[in-house]
């Protein structure tokens, strides 16, 4: 009897040592903007890309050294150089139940490469997913596709029963700001579930108890909070009401760094911010320029290119912490070179001279859109870029707004200067060129070309270099096709930015290059 | 010539009104801070070290200097500069600038609109009094900065794109049609007195227009209330104006107002650039309270009953 | 009493039809309803299907019938900028709006009143000058400087509240409360104050002047002549007349404070209603400021309706008229 309680006793009590409150490990963060969909490819925006591994996987993922390793797929073989063998793993299911399988490789495929998909950029080649069995899925490309692994990364695989029975088979339509179930639903394989979702608010996710793998972390909650002042950013960090901030306000990290509970880690990230000008049109949207287009005359570009004092920038707005680049990526980036990353010297006067031999001696009118949650400071970068022109005589008004509705409205096209930052996912040029300035063609190519820039020359380098296997054949390709951009100036680039993460000091994480807060390596001590 | 105006002058001094401003070191104070407010916004283009609505004449270079007191300061930018190398000093000026005209405008819209419709219920009265009473009513149990914050909106919804060159008239309006009622209620209740009385009748009989009769007889015995709703109301305007601008549906922030300062200083809350925030925090009350205290002392020396 | 409360309703009613009617106005002819409805890519299809399913093609009264139907339903379309039911959203916000609401307006009664009084009682001691000097630095600070100074020292340099958001919430049904976790008491206090201090200063002058006012009147005189006690004649006559206009006021304010929530939210990143409606501002959603509109207006009409009501129980000798409510 005795026997029988003591027993009763231990065994509750290592019950309860099991389900030990202390294993729960909640990990609140925040930055500026909101989530924008949890329909993985309704928007290619990184930021966006990261909140959605949580929940989805991808057949291969990257590791801390960005190395792609295995994730849904196992093991893969090439079979010739347009059909490439995933065998993918057994006994995943989904959060919802459903075993995963090859049909929903193919469904994802299929689905991310529809009309209304963003993400279509990182199937580029890819022209079809074929089911061979339950467990192994053929992708067949339309010749050699050198960085297939390292795009599927951001090819996430959604269930194909879930997205039927919710009626989500179309992607959500983001610029229409159309509403699905998969909006603010989602059912992935991956080691969280989402748990609640409030635009604005709050996004809670926990930590999925039949996921195949094992947290390399410990975080069992995730909870999200957008916070767009960065004052409340920085108290709320310091207060402990969080425990990290992806992008603490520039200004406010001398005080976090000094703060003995805060610790900061910072490194370049993967992506450069510029501004877009739209090259297309015969007249502009938003500009007193009636007739013509002034952003078709290349020298009009350079001027305003020049116009640009971007050391001013690096040292008050950024506080230091970017790097001012000409190049449309950076050196993390295969295929990165050094010669094309040149800008014109800082001149307001030969600036004006370009802008008078264009035509334009008194300058003209023209609207810039702007993110004001997107980038570190972008709109403040935006306001300076105003004053800096007005110095050339530009009149340039600001039009900054959310993210959310940014990136609906410059996504129609419906601008004429604009900002925009990139992040190469698949650290290979590749990706920026066919998404930034490729022609557009609605089949995935220049997806993020808003101000439909378009060279045939580029199209061709472009081209070339997606089926091209020989390996310095190719990067010569990329390297044309850089220094190609940088003389056409086809985009005004302005910098990349050292990312600082700001945190409380009982907080491990990996700071990655592209800007993405892994949760999966993330520790709570 | 001269002796008759020394006259008049002297009248004016010795009238109630002056004796009681005379008595009254608040009201004095407070009527010399306003007039300053007042002279450096018309002057602020001659008299502010810099324009600060140039962006020509924007340097980044210059962006966060502190005030000139601190070590690092610059004696050309008295105040500091605010993120964009905006001198405070001038912005102030400036933004002052448009806070008044903004609050002055919006007065002047909702006083003739007030008058005009309280004159017409008191006059008319009837159903036209009945209806008119009931929107006012219905306005009335809505704040100013929510129909403000409304019409902003809409005027968005209308005019897209448009918004930042229209936002002065927008905010006028907003601001503007949000404040008539109490005007309204005065201006009637007074017309309604004054229209029984023998003279009006009797005027009425020769054939006098009705607007004759109003302008002569009733206006001037409202004016007094009316001047002090109407001060009431420009600090009322001016700290609408400020939260809209604050609340970034106000001024684009290429002009900043004193609102709009205040929100970019808000930023700076934790990095010790206290400036951005402060000195036109610090103009905002003043200016306001300044105004508020004038129009408490016009409300008391008006209202013998409470002397 | 019956009459009189069905007068009343009436009134009430009246009020809503109007206000329903600048709604339905915003929505009908402010931008394209069936694009509100949508979105701008909807099929040719689609839109004739919803423009019939709406009733634009019915004559103005039928559809103005119908926007009120919908309405009472609670719906109010989609908006814009979230692309969830506006329903959805405002119920989501309303609980947050609601305790900070009601905590600003019984702070702004518990110190407004008897600050008011004792003003009123000793209108030339110290205190009370004090009080009344600083009540006008009150009016004249704008809600949003009053928040930003308070995160500022408690916040930032003192650390001891939470600068931001409600804290962690208890969700009891349908209803998210603060009130229940230390977080979350901790949350409020800052915007409690900062949305009930021109309300407590409004209440202050308003008790203070109708006091005096009262204390002037003869029959405070005479009651004083009586020999009452002054304790007696202050609380039992003087305070109890003045409780007419204040209840009038104060009820008022009360809905004034649901709307100036809306700075305080922003201030303070409360997810609120308030802080949805000025980003529906900002970016001209429609639909959330049509149905933001109605339901203040509901609220409104609720608090008059119960101030008359109070009204009836205070002083039954103004049975059917009050003196028109001086706001502002």
């Amino acid at each position: 009897m005795r026997k029988g309680v003591s027993l009763c006793i231990s065994a509750l009590l290592a019950a309860m040592l099991v389900a030990a409150p202390g294993y729960a490990k909640t990990f609140r963060w925040a930055s500026q903007g909101d989530i924008l969909t949890f329909d993985p490819y309704a928007q290619n925006e990184s930021f966006n890309n990261t909140f959605n591994a949580y929940v989805y996987e991808s057949l291969v993922q990257y590791d801390k050294k960005f190395n792609v390793v295995p994730q849904l797929a196992v093991k893969w073989e090439q079979l010739g150089p347009t059909q490439w063998r995933f065998h993918l793993r057994p006994n995943v299911k989904f959060q919802e139940g459903e075993p995963f399988t090859a049909d929903d490789v193919v469904f994802s495929v299929h689905r991310q490469l529809s009309k209304r998909s963003m993400t279509k950029a990182y199937l580029v080649g890819v022209v079809d997913a074929k089911k061979v069995d339950d467990l192994t899925v053929d992708l067949i490309t339309d010749g050699p596709v050198p960085v297939l692994l390292r795009q599927l990364t951001d090819v996430r695989i959604m269930s194909k029963s879930w997205c039927e029975k919710h009626n989500v088979v179309d992607v959500q339509d983001y610029v229409a700001k159309e509403e699905t179930y998969a909006v603010s639903h989602a059912d992935g394989t991956g080691p969280y579930i989402l748990k609640s979702r409030e635009p604005d608010v709050k996004t809670v996710l926990e930590a999925n108890p039949h996921w195949w793998g094992k947290l390399e972390g410990n975080v069992t909650e995730i909870v999200y909070t957008p916070i767009k002042s960065a004052a409340t950013r920085t108290a709320a960090l310091l207060s402990g009401e969080i425990d990290f901030v992806l992008d603490p306000p520039l200004q406010d990290l001398p005080k976090l760094k000094s703060d003995p509970n805060i610790k900061v880690i910072e490194g370049t990230e993967s992506r450069t911010v510029f501004i877009g000008m739209d090259q297309k049109r015969d007249e502009l949207l938003y500009s007193n320029v009636k007739g013509k287009n002034p952003f078709k005359d290349l020298r009009v570009r350079q001027a305003m290119y020049e116009a640009i004092d971007i050391e001013a920038i690096k040292r008050t707005l950024m506080r230091g912490l970017s790097i001012p680049t000409g190049e449309l990526v950076t050196p993390q980036v295969y295929g990165y070179d050094v010669a094309a990353n040149t800008r014109p010297p800082f001149s307001v006067a030969k600036a004006k001279v370009l802008l008078k031999q264009a035509g334009y001696p008194n300058g003209f009118e023209v609207t810039l859109d702007c993110p004001n949650d997107r980038y570190i400071n972008d709109a403040l970068i935006c306001q300076a870029l105003t004053s800096m022109w007005a110095k050339i005589g530009l009149k340039v008004k600001l039009d900054a707004m959310p993210k959310a509705q940014y990136f609906a409205k410059i996504n129609k096209l419906d601008t004429s200067l604009y900002m925009l930052g990139w992040a190469v996912a698949t650290f290979d040029a590749q990706d920026a060129l066919i998404n930034l300035v490729h022609t557009r063609d609605g089949k995935g190519d220049g997806e993020y070309n808003d101000g439909s820039y378009s060279n045939p020359k580029m199209d061709d380098l472009i081209d070339r270099m997606k089926v091209e296997s020989d390996v310095p054949k190719r990067l010569a390709l990329i390297h044309q096709a850089l220094m190609l951009h940088t003389q056409d100036v086809a985009h005004i680039m302005l910098h990349q930015q050292i990312i600082p993460w700001a945190m409380r000091k009982n907080i491990v994480v990996t700071h990655s290059a592209d800007n993405r807060l892994r949760m999966q390596w993330v520790h709570v001590n | 010539m001269a002796g008759r105006l020394a006259d008049a002058l002297r009248d004016s001094w010795d009238s109630d009104l002056a004796w009681s401003f005379r008595h009254s070191p608040y009201a004095m104070v407070a009527a010399i801070v306003f007039a300053a407010c007042v002279g450096t916004a018309v002057l602020a283009p001659w008299v502010a070290p810099h324009n600060p609505f140039d962006l020509a004449q924007l340097d980044l270079s210059n962006s966060l200097k502190p005030p000139m007191w601190i070590a690092g300061g610059d004696p050309s930018y008295p105040l500091g500069t605010d993120d964009q190398g905006r001198d405070i000093l001038s912005t102030i000026f400036f933004g002052a600038r448009i806070s008044l005209e903004v609050g002055i405008a919006a007065v002047l819209f909702s006083m003739g609109l007030g008058v005009a419709l309280g004159l017409l219920a008191g006059y008319v009265g009837g159903k036209t009094d009945a209806f008119i009473m009931r929107v006012a009513d219905v306005q009335l149990s809505f704040p100013a900065i929510l129909i403000a914050l409304l019409i902003d909106g809409v005027a968005r919804a209308v005019f897209p794109g448009a918004h930042d060159s229209m936002a002065f008239w927008v905010l006028v309006l907003s601001i503007g049609v949000s404040g008539w009622v109490q005007y309204a209620r005065t201006v009637r209740g007074s017309t309604m007195v004054e229209k029984n009385k023998e003279y009006v009748q009797a005027a009425r009989l020769f054939g006098i227009h009705p607007l004759a009769i109003m302008a002569r007889h009733v206006l001037p015995n409202v004016l007094g209330p009316v001047l002090v709703i109407a001060t009431i109301h420009i600090a009322t305007a001016i700290i609408t104006e400020a939260t809209l601008s604050f609340l970034g549906v106000g001024v684009p922030a290429t002009e900043p107002s004193l609102g709009t300062l205040i929100r970019i200083g808000n930023d700076f809350m934790f990095s010790g650039e206290w400036w951005v925030t402060l000195f036109p925090g610090l103009a905002l009350v003043i200016m306001v309270l300044a105004i508020n205290l004038l129009g408490d002392w016009l409300r008391d020396a008006l209202n013998p009953r409470l002397r | 009493m019956t009459a009189f409360v069905i007068r009343r309703l009436l009134q009430a009613i009246v009020v809503m039809l109007v206000v329903a009617f600048v709604a339905f106005s915003l929505f009908q002819y402010v931008g394209d309803p069936v694009q509100l409805m949508m979105g701008q890519f909807a099929t040719p299809a689609d839109r004739i299907r919803l423009t019939h399913e709406l009733g634009l093609d019915q004559p103005f009264y039928v559809q103005f019938f119908h926007f009120v139907v919908n309405a009472l339903h609670g719906q109010f379309g989609v908006s814009l900028r979230i692309g969830k039911p506006v329903s959805v959203l405002l119920a989501q916000r309303l609980p947050a709006t609601l305790e900070l609401s009601i905590c600003a307006a019984l702070l702004a009664l518990a110190v407004g009143i008897p600050a008011g009084v004792y003003a009123g009682l000793r209108p030339n001691s110290w205190l009370a000058r004090t009080a009344m000097s600083g009540s006008l630095v009150g009016v004249s600070l704008p809600t949003f400087l009053i928040g930003i100074l308070l995160i500022l020292v408690f916040a930032v340099k003192l650390g001891w509240l939470p600068a931001f958001g409600r804290g962690d919430v208890v969700h009891l049904g349908g209803w998210s409360t603060g009130l229940l976790t230390r977080t979350g008491l901790e949350s409020l206090i800052m915007p409690t104050i900062t949305l009930g201090l021109f309300q407590l200063t409004l209440i202050m002058r308003l008790v203070r002047s109708e006091m005096l006012e009262v204390l002037r009147a003869d029959y405070i005189k005479f009651a004083r002549a009586r020999g009452l006690s002054d304790r007696a004649v202050n609380f039992g006559h003087a305070l109890r007349n003045t409780l007419v206009p204040v209840i009038t006021i104060t009820g008022l304010q009360l809905g004034s404070i649901i709307a100036f929530s809306i700075i305080t939210e922003q201030v303070f990143q409360w997810p609120g209603m308030g802080l949805l409606f000025v980003q529906a501002v900002s970016y001209a959603d429609i639909p959330v400021m049509a149905a933001y509109l109605c339901l203040i207006a509901l609220v409104f009409v609720v608090i008059n309706l119960i101030v008359d009501l109070l009204y009836f129980v205070v002083d039954p000798r103004l049975r059917v008229d009050r003196p028109g409510a001086a706001g502002r």
